[in-house]
Parts: C-alpha cells; structure tokens; sequence
C-alpha cells in the first residue's frame, strides 16, 4: 500500500492543474473538487499512518521509487519517496489543516470571481508540500521546495490589483533565492562528496567525511532553512507576505510552509548531529529570530502583521530545539505540530474578524467584539492561551519542553527562550485586548457580525485541536514515536527539579500578561496609530521591523541598483529603464529606448577591440606574472 | 633533357584524397541537397517553387538525421580506446568523433525545426515571413508590386542548409583551416538571411550589415590567431598543435596571443562579454525563424568548436587560459541576466538571454572535466552537449511564440503587448511560460538538468566557487523570467491586447516538439544523458 503514497501528492496535483485549465465552466464547483481532493489526501493519509502505527518500530520507514528521475554513469537520483514516522506526522498536519483551511476558504473567497483559480494554487501548493515532506532524495526535496515556494509567489500576489500584493511577492520571491543558493550549494556539495544527494545515503555518510564538510552542508542547508522559514537575517518577507489572502497566510505562512525549514534540519539531523559549529549556529538563528520576532509583534498594529511576527517568533523556537540536537528535535516536531494547529486557528480567526470589519487589519479600529463574534472570540481565545502556553492548553507542553531543553544545553539560551515566552504573553494579550475586549473603536459604517458557518467550522475544529495537542505527549508518546528517526537523547540533569521550571515559566508568562492588561486598560486605547515621534525607541523598531527592509536596502537593494543602472548604461542600452516591472510604463520607456537603441557597429567594434586588448594583456599578465 | 624528363617521371603520382564517404555522408547529403535547392531555383516554375524547396530541405535533413544516428551507433567499432569513440577523416581536416556527431544529430533537429518555421505561410495571408524581394528599397512602388504579384524568396533554404552544412563542419573540423573555411560558410548565408525580413525591412537589413561587419570584424581576429599558432606549432592540424604546446617549444608569447585571438574569433560566435554586443541587435532585427535557427545552431556549432580547440589543441596550457574564461564566464553571465532585466522587447530580452546561457555553459566549458576512468562523472563535453540541446530546443519554441503573437505591423514583440496574453491564449502562453521557466532553470524541466549538469560539471573540475557565483547568478535571471510569466498571466492587458495568430500544423508541431522536450528532458534526462556521456571525449 504504501507503494501507492505518491498518491497523496497526485491527487492535489491532478485536482489543481485540472483546476487551471479548466474553463468558466469549473466556477461552480472548482472549490468543491480542490477541497474534496485535499480531503481525499487527507483521508489516504490517515489509512497510512494508522498501518504504520500498526507496523514494529523497524518497518516504520517505507520508502517507494515511482522512476528513476536522472541516471547517466553516477548521477543517479530516483524519483523516491519515503513514509515514515516523520513525513507521517507532515502529511496529516499538512492535509489535515490544509483541507480545514480550503473548507475555510470557500466561505472568504465566496466574492472572488477568481475563487477557481486560488483553489487550484492551493491545491498545487498542498502538492509540492507534499513533495517536499515525502522526498527520499535532496533533489527531490529541492523539487518541492522551488513549488512551494512557486506557489506562495503566486499565492501571495493573488490580489495583484494591488501594488503592494506584487511587490510583496516579488520580495518572497527574491529572498527565498537567496536561501535557494543555500540548498542548491549544498547539494551540489553533497553530490562531490558523496556522490548521491539520497537523504538516507547522505546523512549516513557524513560521519566518515571531514568536520569541515559537514559544517558546510549544515551553514548551507541552514541558509536555505532561514529563506524558507523567514529566520534572521532572510526574515523581511514574511510580515509582507501578508497581502495574501488570509487563509494563505494561514495555511502557508503560519502552519506548513514556514515550517520547512525545521524540517529540513530536523531530516539533515546526521549533518548537524556531525557539526557542533553547524548546530551552534542553527541555536543562535533560533534565539535571536524568536526575540526579534516577538519585538515586533509587540509594536504591530495590523491584526496579521503582529500575527506574523508571533510566527517567526514560534518558528524561533522550533529551530532553537532543532539545533539542541537529539534533546530537541523531537520538540521541534512537537512545537511545529501545536503551532500548526493553533497559528491556523488565529489566522483564520483574524480572517473572519476582518471579514466582519470590512476588511479593515488595523486592531485600533477593532475592539469590543467578544460579544458580536462569540464564536470567532472562543476560539480564537482557546488559540490564544495555547500560543502562550497556559496549562494545559497545546502550545504549554511544547513550549515547556523547548525552554527545559534549552536550559539543559546552556543557560543564556534558556533564559532567551524564557523571556521569549513572557514577551509572547505580553503581545497576544495585546492582540487580544485591542481586538475582543476593549472599548469599542470601529469606523463608521461598520456592522461587524459573525461569519458563515462554513468559516466557523473550521475554526472551531482548529479551536479543538490547539486545546488538546498536548496528548502527542502523553507518556512521551512523540519522543518516542521520532526516536527511530532523531536518535536517543539522555535526559539532562537540570539545576532545579523539571517542575520548578515549568512553575518559573507559568510565572514569567503570568507576569506577561498582567503587564499587557496593566498597559492597555489603563487607558482607552488611540484610534490613531500614534506617531513614530511619540513612541519609545523599542516600539519604533519594533513597527519598522527593526530596521530588516532598511537594512536589507542599504546593502543589497541599493548597490545593486546602482549597479544595474551602470551595466545598462555601460551596454549602451541607455536611459532609466531598470525595472520596468509594471507594463503600462514600458509604453512610455520604449519610446525612449528606441532612439539612442540603434546602436552605431563602430561603438560595437570599438567594444570588441577594447575585449581583444584586454584579454590579450590579461592573458599575458595571467600567465608570465 | 633525358635528365629532365626522367626526373619528371619520378614525381609521386598524386594521389585522391582518401574520403570516409560513408561516415561523412549526413554532410554529404545536406551539401548535396543545398546544391539541388540552387539548380531547383533555376529551373522549378515559379508556382509550386516554394513547396518543392520546402519539401527537399526537410526530407534532406531528415535523411541526414537518420543517417547520422547509423554513423553514431557505428562510432564505436572505430577506435579502441574507451574515453573517445570515432576516427579523424578526411585526410586530417575532420574528426568524426562522438560530441561531432552528436553535434551533428542536434544541428540536424534545430535545422529541421527552424525549415519548419521557415515554411510557416500561414502568418502572413499564404505568403512567407520572407521578404518578397530583397532588392527592392523598402516601402517602395516596386515593393507593393512585387507583394501584390506574391513573389517569393524561396532561395531562403538553400542558403539556410547551406549555413547547416557550415555548423555541421565547424563541429568537426580537425584543422584550423577547416574550421575557418566551415566559419563563414555557416556565416555568410545567415548574413544574408537576416536581411529578408519582410516586415520593419530597415531594421532587419541593418541587422543583417551589422552582423556581417561585426562578424568579418571577429574573423580576421580568429584568421590572426590562425596565424599565429600555425608560426608556433608549424601546423594547422590541432593534434600537432596539441604536441606543440604540450612539448613548450618555446615562443610563449606567441602562444598566449594565438589562444587569445582564436578565443576572441570563438566567443564572438557564441555570444560571450564583451564580444556580445551584436547579438541584440541581430535577434531583434532578423526574421524570427532565422533568429530561431541561429540562437540555437550557431551556439551549438560554436560550443562544439570551442571545446575542440580549446580541449585538443590548446588543452596542454589550459592552466594559462582558464583564468580569462573565467573571467569572460562570469561577466557574461552577469551581464546577460542583469540586463535582460531592463529589456522591453521580447526578442531583445531574448537575446540577452541566450548571452546569460552562454555564460552558463562556459562554466561547464571551464571546468575541462574530462572524466577519470574510475568515475562515471559528468564530463563537460557531455554537459554541455546536453546543455545545447535543451537550450537549443527550447529557444526555438520561444521563438515560435515570438511569431504568433502578432498585431497589423505583423509580430508584436513589445514587451507591454504581452501583457495578458494567458487570458486569451492560455495554450500559447503557457508554453512560452514553461520555456521561461526552462530558461530560469526550474526543476522539472530541461534547463534545470542542463544547469544541474554544467555545474556538476565545473564542480568535478574543481570550480566550486564559480558555480556558486553560477547559481546566485542563475537566481538573478530567475527573478526577470518569472517577472514575464506574471505579465502574461496577471496583468490586464493595455487596450486590445495581443492577437494571437492561428499557425498551420508546421509551428504547432515546432511547438509541440519543444514543450514535450522541454519538459521531457526535465523528468527523465537519463537517456540523453546517458547519450551525451556515451559520446565520449574528442579524437586527436
């Protein structure tokens, strides 16, 4: 049976394509096949994660090869994939929540004339994340790798109308390549060393070859994992990758996309089991992604952005126990799965609250809704005391696990991790405050209501889901189901009893919340966002994304304009014509073009003669220096 | 007097060069159809001209395909040796070896692709995309005249097999001689070619005097450095060369400006920094179907050419002439992808596009991986043997593309033209999308196995870091192909929007044909791969 589990990506695959070329015809039920085919996935899923529960600890890896994909002497790749205890636990988070948020979607894009299209991207998406979780092979991963991130380009900028949608999805796109580098490297680097990129082969062979090797693969797939998962310093798209449709941001930007990255690490676990360096690194991005994301989350006034900057924050924490090693991985896992369940469930929450408000984002213009929204208010409160990990709601054991972990490994880090959990406690109580319970502060014209079933639903499944995922481990259930994969961990001696931290912790996020409350009930809150001058410097950096975009253009953006400008001009092409990304402004350009475009041959020749001197002289420089 | 004629009769009696007609015969046939083509134009009335060239170049070339395939298979009963297959011929001027045929069989496929859309009449009310007659001045009396009477230029396939029996010499040349002779026989009739445009005349007879001057500019170059090796090694063959430079006879500056020049002759054909600056030009301004055939056949020929020279006879100094071409690699690639950006005309963008994938492949080229015996590796020869087809496969489809997206001025390249061109022509446009994304070399596609390939390729050699640069590179041009495929898909397009023509069963099979192999290769290479990497090394 397990044969057949390429099944799981072809049906999404099919349903999506299909979807695509489908004509006007398919409007009236496209969104019912995409759903139906996530759901089909989802159901297979289950049947074959229910036999691989029911196999010995040994027969839990069943891998299958659907073709050889590449075969010429020794560049081999199969095209392989790989069910086992891991994937099994990717496939039903990323199915499961998948198929919640298309039901989901049915009801928020019920308006959008392009309601086919959307469900045909995400089916494609659920395809290539699928792909990506199931690969037996890095080049196989990397295939799923470039669709999903394919898919959030496209998914991102679907409301292309809007300026800021497209630049957004530019900004994902570029800098994802710029993690893509990473992954292409490596396994560029993996194939001259071991000549195969088979993940089983590779994280097998790693202990034979150089440390030095195996801290280069862990930096590079580690820069691919920062891309992908929006880690310090590749974090900038993420809060733009907003401008998505909410049930996007949900699906692919806070529960399964953004993930990968800590899943790679996690799969690479022989690589950075083998590089201590490797693996300090992956500590230090986690620490510092999980602080900075939650800064900015405090200073967010946009209901997805603070979102957002929770994700980053959380999926700090996953790295930040990926990179403990075998102590962590297991947690990681844990952390991803509750997170999982309740980002979703808080996206698809601030969806149905902006579905309500017109679509409004700004929380100072929200407040009081608890009573006009029960539903959404319920569950998106259930989400809430998971993210900030009140016993004994989801994210509480996951995030307990993570914080002990890292005490165990080194007490700065753990005391990082630590404040990280108060800061949480600190800007979702904000969220919560500004959003549900405080005075009410909408704009005129508003009638907030509750959404249609078909959104609720989902939410209150989500709702379900984030209060009682802490059963994963019950008895140690997932460390021990992931050990065959990640490897046995002793358990850390800690310098105070595991209980007196778990205290410590329920302590600092207690002291979090109050803070909250005792800052913004104190006095009615500003319908105006106030101005940055009037702000502390703390809140300034927080909105300004502490400075990321800024940065990012002071080293990156600028000088490589600069520099297209001059190669253009240098080609004798002329003019200001770099990035003509809109098209109605490639009419005006064109004219311009067109005059100094005949380029004279003699400047031509003179070129060319200038490259025949000058690598005639660098030849004989080269050679008799 | 005796004395005399005595001595007279001693003279060796010349001899008849001693010609493989069996294993030359693919030339032969495309030779020997080129000629037919000249005597048809002669004699075949006027009438029914068109479709008899038509037909002899397209059976030729299938003739010369099917034969080629029999001489590949063959290869291998030739020579012992197990890393290169095949024998030099033709007293020493050729070298039938496995990367030359395989060159042979790929020419061979774009030639017949290109004849294809040469004979595309449907576009233009049952008239060719050719000019009606070139001597007339463009928009004159005697232009409208020749357009209503239907005149035709129907030498267009002569002369385009003519320019395929060149590239399939200058694949294989095994004298420098040759090579120059092959050079501008694949040369002057794409010269001509791409002055026959028949619609924007002025811009495509401009194209076609550029070409020409800028390319006589960069033969005398590659004539010089013919010169200069011959006065260093005392020979034009390239395995005597080969023995030359191996062996340091001495005169090494007279070496480093031999390589030099012949490099500058080279890489003026295959469109490398700074010798680049034609190609936009001439992409924009020539025919489509002739831009088509020569971004994909003149590289190829070229790449093959390059790597012979620069394998067998210069391969005994590589250590002095790697460090240019990375140099010239790098530049190339940069430049290409880096302002393609700012490109707003689809051939043009094109073009810099075909820049950037000569940048890659001089990657692979630079790496001068040969293989060892022990490893299966690939070698660049093969990579980039692989790399030529995909490119070459998909550049024409892009092409095609080029053709049909037409308004009343004929083809409507303007970038902002194609804006929403998935929305009336989802077909078209998503096959141009998935050429894109083969150029952007995404996986699943060829162009993402031809990148994998050259790098894998360079990587073997011990470039780590040029790949590297390779990759970041190839991430830059990702960003401006993927830009095109948002315009077609995304954006409402500016007043009527493009129309799209509907081509007869020629460009749709040409377009067919490069879909399936674009995406073909992309997800299962192994064969042609395998093929590739059978070829073996060159024969000295």
């Amino acid at each position: 049976m397990f044969d057949l589990q390429w099944l799981l990506i072809a049906i999404p695959l099919a349903s999506g394509l299909g979807l695509l070329v489908w004509g006007k015809e398919g409007d009236r039920f496209g969104h019912l096949i995409g759903t139906a085919a996530s759901a089909l996935s989802f159901l297979f899923g289950v049947v074959l994660f229910a036999s691989l529960l029911g196999k010995d600890g040994e027969d839990r890896s069943q891998s299958t090869k659907l073709f050889t994909w590449i075969d010429a002497g020794s560049f081999h790749v199969d095209m392989g994939f790989t069910f086992d205890q891991l994937s099994g636990l990717f496939v039903l988070l990323i199915t499961g929540v998948g198929t919640l948020i298309h039901v989901y979607s049915i009801g928020y894009m019920a308006h959008d004339e392009r309601r086919r299209r959307f469900f045909a991207f995400l089916n494609i998406f659920i395809a290539a994340m699928l792909t990506l979780v199931l690969a037996s092979d890095y080049l196989v991963l990397f295939l799923g790798w470039e669709g999903v991130g394919l898919a959030s380009y496209l998914l991102i900028g679907f409301w292309q109308h809007k300026d800021s949608a497209a630049a957004a999805a530019k900004k994902a796109f570029v800098v994802n390549r710029v993690g893509d580098l990473g992954m292409a490297t490596g396994i560029m680097l993996m194939f001259s060393e071991f000549g195969t990129s088979s993940i089983h082969a590779v994280n097998g062979a790693i202990t034979g070859a150089s440390g030095s090797v195996a801290t280069a693969l862990g930096l590079l797939l580690l820069l691919g994992a920062c891309g992908k998962s929006a880690q310090v310093p590749l974090q900038s798209w993420l809060l733009d990758a907003m401008e998505g449709p909410t049930p996007v941001s949900a699906l692919i930007h806070a529960a399964t996309m953004v993930t990968a990255g800590v899943y790679l690490v996690v799969r690479s676990h022989g690589i950075f089991d083998a590089s201590e360096a490797a693996r300090t690194a992956v500590i230090v991005v986690g620490l510092v992604t999980l602080l900075a994301g939650a800064w900015i989350g405090c200073a967010k006034d946009d209901i997805k952005k603070a979102l957002a900057g929770s994700t980053m924050s959380q999926i700090g924490y996953m790295m930040l126990a990926a990179g403990l090693g075998p102590a962590g991985y297991a947690f990681a896992i844990f952390h991803l799965i509750t997170h999982g369940f309740f980002k979703a469930n808080m996206f698809l929450g601030a969806g149905s609250v902006m579905h309500g408000m017109d679509d409004d984002v700004e929380m100072r213009h929200y407040g009081g809704l608890r009573t006009f929204m029960p539903i959404t208010f319920a569950t998106f409160g259930l989400g809430y005391l998971a993210i900030i990990g009140v016993p004994p709601f989801a994210g509480f054991w996951s995030k307990d696990k993570i914080i002990e972990a890292a005490f165990g490994e080194n007490f700065w880090v753990g005391l990082g991790a630590l404040l990280g959990a108060g800061v949480t406690a600190f800007y979702m109580t904000r969220l919560m405050i500004m959003t549900f319970l405080s005075e009410k502060r909408w704009r005129e014209g508003v009638h907030p209501h509750e959404s249609p079933r078909v959104m609720t639903w989902p939410l209150i499944g989500l709702a379900v889901l984030s209060a009682l995922g802490g059963v994963l481990l019950v008895s140690n259930w997932i460390t021990e189901w992931l050990e065959p994969i990640t490897g046995h961990a002793e358990h850390e001696e800690l310098a105070v009893p595991a209980i007196v931290l778990t205290l410590i912790i329920t302590v600092v996020v207690a002291i979090g919340v109050v803070a909250a409350v005792a800052f913004y009930r104190r006095e009615p809150i500003a319908v105006e966002t106030p101005a940055d001058s009037s702000v502390s410097i703390f809140a300034r950096a927080g909105r300004h994304e502490l400075y990321g975009n800024e940065l990012n253009d002071a080293i990156v953006v600028r000088p490589t304009r600069h520099l297209t400008r001059f190669l253009v001009w240098f080609d004798g092409k002329g003019v200001d014509g770099f990035v003509t990304g809109v098209a109605d402004r490639l009419g005006d350009t064109s004219q311009f073009l067109r005059k100094p475009q005949t380029g004279y041959v003699r400047s031509y020749a003179l070129t060319m003669f200038g490259g025949v001197a000058v690598l005639v002289l660098a030849l004989l420089a080269v050679t008799l220096a | 007097m005796i004395a005399t004629f005595s001595s007279a009769t001693d003279l060796p009696p010349i001899s008849a060069p001693d010609i493989e007609y069996s294993l030359l015969a693919p030339v032969f046939i495309i030779a020997g159809v080129a000629v037919l083509g000249v005597i048809v134009e002669a004699f075949w009335p006027r009438s029914s001209r068109f479709l008899v060239q038509a037909g002899l170049a397209v059976v030729g070339i299938v003739a010369a395909f099917a034969d080629t395939i029999w001489v590949f298979t063959d290869l291998d009963k030739l020579d012992g040796s197990r890393l290169a297959r095949g024998q030099v011929a033709a007293e020493g001027a050729l070298a039938v070896d496995g990367p030359g045929v395989f060159a042979w069989g790929i020419l061979l496929i774009f030639g017949f692709l290109s004849m294809l859309l040469f004979a595309e009449r449907r576009l233009e009310g049952g008239l060719s995309g050719f000019t009606g007659r070139a001597a007339d001045a463009p928009g004159s009396a005697s232009e409208a005249e020749a357009i209503k009477h239907r005149v035709e230029h129907t030498e267009v396939f002569p002369l385009a097999l003519f320019a395929l029996v060149g590239m399939m010499l200058f694949a294989t040349s095994n004298d420098l001689l040759t090579m120059f002779v092959a050079l501008e026989v694949l040369s002057l009739p794409l010269y001509l070619l791409c002055g026959l445009a028949r619609r924007r005349r002025l811009m495509s007879q401009e194209a076609a005097l550029k070409y020409f001057l800028l390319g006589a500019f960069s033969s005398v170059f590659f004539l010089y450095g013919i010169a200069l090796t011959y006065g260093y090694a005392g020979s034009f063959r390239l395995s005597d060369i080969d023995v030359a430079v191996t062996n340091r006879t001495g005169g090494e500056n007279m070496l480093l400006a031999a390589t030099a020049l012949m490099a500058v002759g080279l890489l003026f054909k295959i469109g490398a920094v700074p010798f680049h600056t034609w190609t936009p030009d001439v992409y924009q301004g020539a025919p489509t179907p002739v831009t088509a055939f020569m971004a994909a056949g003149t590289k190829a020929a070229a790449f093959l050419a390059l790597l012979r020279v620069f394998f067998v006879a210069f391969g005994g100094s590589s250590w002095d002439w790697r460090p240019i071409i990375v140099a010239v690699a790098i530049i190339t690639m940069f430049l290409g992808a880096v302002v393609s950006i700012s490109q707003t005309d689809v051939k043009r963008m094109l073009a810099y596009s075909s820049i950037a994938h000569a940048g890659f492949l001089l990657v692979g080229f630079v790496g001068a991986y040969a293989g060892a015996k022990d490893s299966s590796r690939i070698t660049s020869t093969s990579s980039i043997l692989f790399y030529l087809t995909v490119y070459g496969v998909s550049s024409i489809g892009a092409f095609a593309v080029v053709t049909l997206v037409r308004d009343s001025g004929g083809e409507t390249t303007h970038l902002s033209k194609w804006a929403g061109l998935g929305k009336t022509s989802p077909v078209l446009a998503g096959s141009f999308a998935l050429f894109m994304l083969s150029f952007a070399g995404i996986p699943l596609t060829g162009g993402f196995i031809g990148k994998w390939t050259v790098f894998s390729a360079a990587w073997s050699g011990g470039f780590w870091w040029l790949v590297v640069i390779g990759v970041l590179v190839s991430a830059l041009a990702a960003y401006f192909y993927v830009r095109v495929i948002v315009l077609m898909f995304f954006t409402e397009p500016v007043g009527e929007g493009p129309t799209v023509a509907v081509p007869s069963v020629l460009t749709t099979t040409v377009l067919a044909v490069a879909v399936i192999a674009t995406l073909g290769l992309g997800i299962i290479p192994g064969p042609l791969l395998d093929l590739a990497q059978h070829a073996g090394a060159f024969v000295r």
